[in-house]
């Protein structure tokens, strides 16, 4: 049938494989053993292509914050708000008005609350709440509804409200328009500002409740945890000029790992001197680095625990106080424990349930002066703190208006090494020499889950990914297969 | 009488309509009273658990595994629906449709510039898979029985039309429901 034909691709040396044995690969990991059934090779393939920066351009630059978020339904405000502010460059805007600015800020923190509330309560939660070994059949979001109702319905809230935010600040809860070039096309009415101030009471007790199960299962569990998938790193983060935590806009910091700086304050539009990406021909996602340390040394990790380490402080009482206990974890030095992702990622769920409520109460959100003007440049260079990590937009634009070169490096590719490593460390760690069992595979699952990998953004699937792990023996046969449901040879 | 069963796939899409889905927020507790779910990427199924009576695909085909996976979608599904822009016409990522794959490739791995590639290599290791020529709507690969259009279509769309198709009443779908972007 003429629908199933490949292409060959450039530089094959491809192996024709039978797409019978490949179902729901989007993520998918390897690992070789040696004949002392060590662990060889690890790695975690991405497997999934889409060409964006090619198909891109040609098209008027307007169109790319309303494009570019169907690389992805579970962060789109982050591309929605990272082409917007690259656009900003283009119609020569470096100040919005307040408004606009505060409008963009809402929405942004509306799409942290959802998403980390979408990975946290529907993706993780089952882990935590029914064990590594779990039978993968009640492992899920119904299991847990299913057990835990009060518990589920708190997270279906938390993520509803934060919907509801992007709704009225951009139009649409998922794939909106309200970020412009220069600006945003809608204020907060009264009534939209006054039905989330009712509500805001509960969200905060819920935000409080999910921060305690995070921080208790990671106390709780510390010996366990500390050393899971976890290694030494750098971070990288935008951060606010006076140090504080900023999820929407800042300089670049990135720190190694003991909390030395590589780099700080640096202006994210010069982000070509300092960061580029490997290319493995394993995987179709990149491996981004920081240059002055090359690729085997500058690797970093973005995203909450990232950020949580980069941060001189929060700007929010609450969220602060739960980030000094965090901290003190460490004594002050930067956390370098995979599984304190999730206690991080609370912390910020926090940080923007005060950081809505303080928006909520700013009269600007009621302004009109919503659009600014300037004059047109040809280059346009957009950052953001998506939930999942630095998220960075880079577009050319030509007299025509036409789109003539688009670089993306969405905030999971940052991840890319850090997950490939954590796959490491499990593997050594749990499949050495062992019966090898669901439960020890799913660790794998675990420990990449961590990082909220939102290969929809790369490519195309959730954090709770089909992913598909092979464990290969010496002798070339597969030993066990296993990630969603479970096939030991 | 054992609960009808629902399975979902979300094939060279973004995920916003599967989001889109968890958007009927605390509908999804009265969902899961009414059915049971099968291979989902919101579950740890990798397989097909029995037949199932609906069969969500986001998404079209973009390389061999989307066709395979919507093949056996087909065969387990009595009913299959195409959700979205994606699955109906192919959507954003079948804007490669017009651009040969090549360039597309070079672009990503040796053009863009924080490229690092000293060897010229473009990611072909067996373990990643074969893309198609383009990308293919859904039913130009298998016969689709509905089409519910958006981009996403709006949560309230996916829950008149599952809820119509669970109760065996027929689809109702108010002109607020069709959105087209
Ligand atoms: S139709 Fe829209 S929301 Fe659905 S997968 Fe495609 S781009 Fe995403």
């Amino acid at each position: 049938m003429a629908v199933t034909q490949t292409v060959e691709q450039p530089a094959s040396r491809r192996i024709v494989i039978e797409p019978v044995t490949r179902v729901e690969g989007h993520g998918k990991v390897t690992i070789l053993l040696d004949e002392q059934d060590r662990v060889k090779q690890a790695r975690l393939h991405i497997v999934e292509f889409r060409g964006f920066e090619r198909y891109i351009r040609g098209r008027p630059y307007w169109e790319a914050p309303v494009l570019v978020q169907r690389l992805c339904g579970i962060c789109p405000v982050s591309h929605h708000l990272a082409a917007a502010k690259a656009m900003d460059q283009i119609v020569g805007v470096d100040t919005l008005p307040p408004t606009a600015e505060k409008m963009r800020r809402l929405m942004h923190y509306g799409q942290m609350l959802q998403s980390h509330a979408l990975h946290f309560f529907h993706l993780v939660s089952p882990d935590l709440l029914f064990g590594f070994d779990a039978d993968p059949a009640v492992r899920n979001i119904i299991g847990v509804a299913r057990k835990f109702p009060d518990l589920a319905v708190q997270g279906v809230m938390l993520r509803k409200y934060g919907q509801e935010i992007i709704k009225a600040t951009a139009g649409k809860k998922i794939h909106g328009t309200g970020a412009i070039p220069g600006g945003i096309n809608k204020n907060l009415s009264v009534e939209e500002r006054d039905g989330f101030l009712k509500d805001l009471d509960q969200i905060f007790t819920w935000a409080r409740d999910a921060l305690k199960i995070a921080r208790d299962y990671s106390m709780d569990h510390l010996k366990e945890l500390a050393d899971f998938g976890s290694f030494d790193s750098n971070h990288l983060s935008l951060i606010r000029a006076d140090g504080a935590m900023d999820l929407y806009h800042g300089g670049l910091r990135a720190i190694d790992a003991k909390g030395k700086r590589i780099f700080d304050h640096v202006d994210y539009r010069h982000y070509l001197n300092y960061i580029a990406e490997e290319v493995k021909p394993w995987s179709y996602m990149k491996f981004p680095f920081i240059k002055a340390l090359g690729p085997e040394k500058g690797w970093y990790r973005v995203g909450p625990l990232a950020r949580l380490n980069t941060a001189d402080f929060i700007d929010t009482p609450e969220a602060e106080a739960a980030r000094q206990e965090f901290m003190t974890l460490t004594k002050g030095k930067p956390n370098n424990i995979t599984m304190a992702y999730h206690w991080a990622r609370m912390i910020e769920l926090l940080h923007s349930v005060e950081k809505i409520r303080d928006l909520l109460h700013d009269p600007d959100l009621q302004g009109t002066d919503l659009v600014a003007r300037g004059e047109r440049r040809p280059v346009g260079i957009g950052l953001i703190e998506a939930p999942r990590g630095t998220l960075f937009h880079h577009y050319e634009v030509d007299d025509n208006d036409q789109i003539v070169r688009c670089n993306l490096i969405v905030s999971t590719t940052n991840n890319n090494m850090p997950m490939n490593r954590a796959v490491e460390k499990v593997a050594r760690d749990f499949l050495e020499k062992v019966e090898i069992t669901e439960g020890l595979l799913n660790r794998i699952e675990v420990a990449i889950r961590a990082y909220d990998p939102c290969l929809s953004c790369a490519t195309h699937a959730m954090g709770r990914m089909p992913l598909e792990v092979e464990i290969v023996g010496a002798d070339g046969r597969l030993r066990a297969r296993g990630g969603k449901g479970v096939e030991i040879r | 009488m054992a609960k009808p069963r629902i399975a979902t796939a979300s094939l060279a899409g973004c995920f916003g309509c599967h989001m889109s889905v968890l958007d009927i927020d605390e509908r999804i507790l009265d969902l899961i009273e009414l059915v049971e779910f099968d291979k989902s990427p919101i579950n740890d199924f990798k397989k097909f658990t029995g037949r199932c009576a609906i069969g969500l695909i986001e998404g079209g085909c973009c390389n061999a595994e989307n066709v395979h996976v919507l093949q056996e979608f087909r065969a387990n599904c009595d009913i299959l629906i195409s959700l979205g822009e994606c699955a109906i016409c192919g959507g954003i990522p079948a804007m490669r449709n017009t651009i040969p794959l090549r360039e597309c490739l070079e672009e990503a791995y040796l053009h863009g510039p924080t490229v690092h590639n000293p060897r010229g290599r473009i990611p072909d290791d067996p373990e990643i898979p074969r893309l198609l020529n383009r990308v293919y709507p859904c039913h130009e690969v298998v016969k689709v029985d509905y089409y519910i259009q958006g981009c996403p279509p709006p949560a309230d769309a996916i829950w008149a039309a599952l809820t119509a198709l669970l109760s065996n009443k027929p689809m109702e779908l108010p002109y607020e429901l069709l959105k087209y972007d």
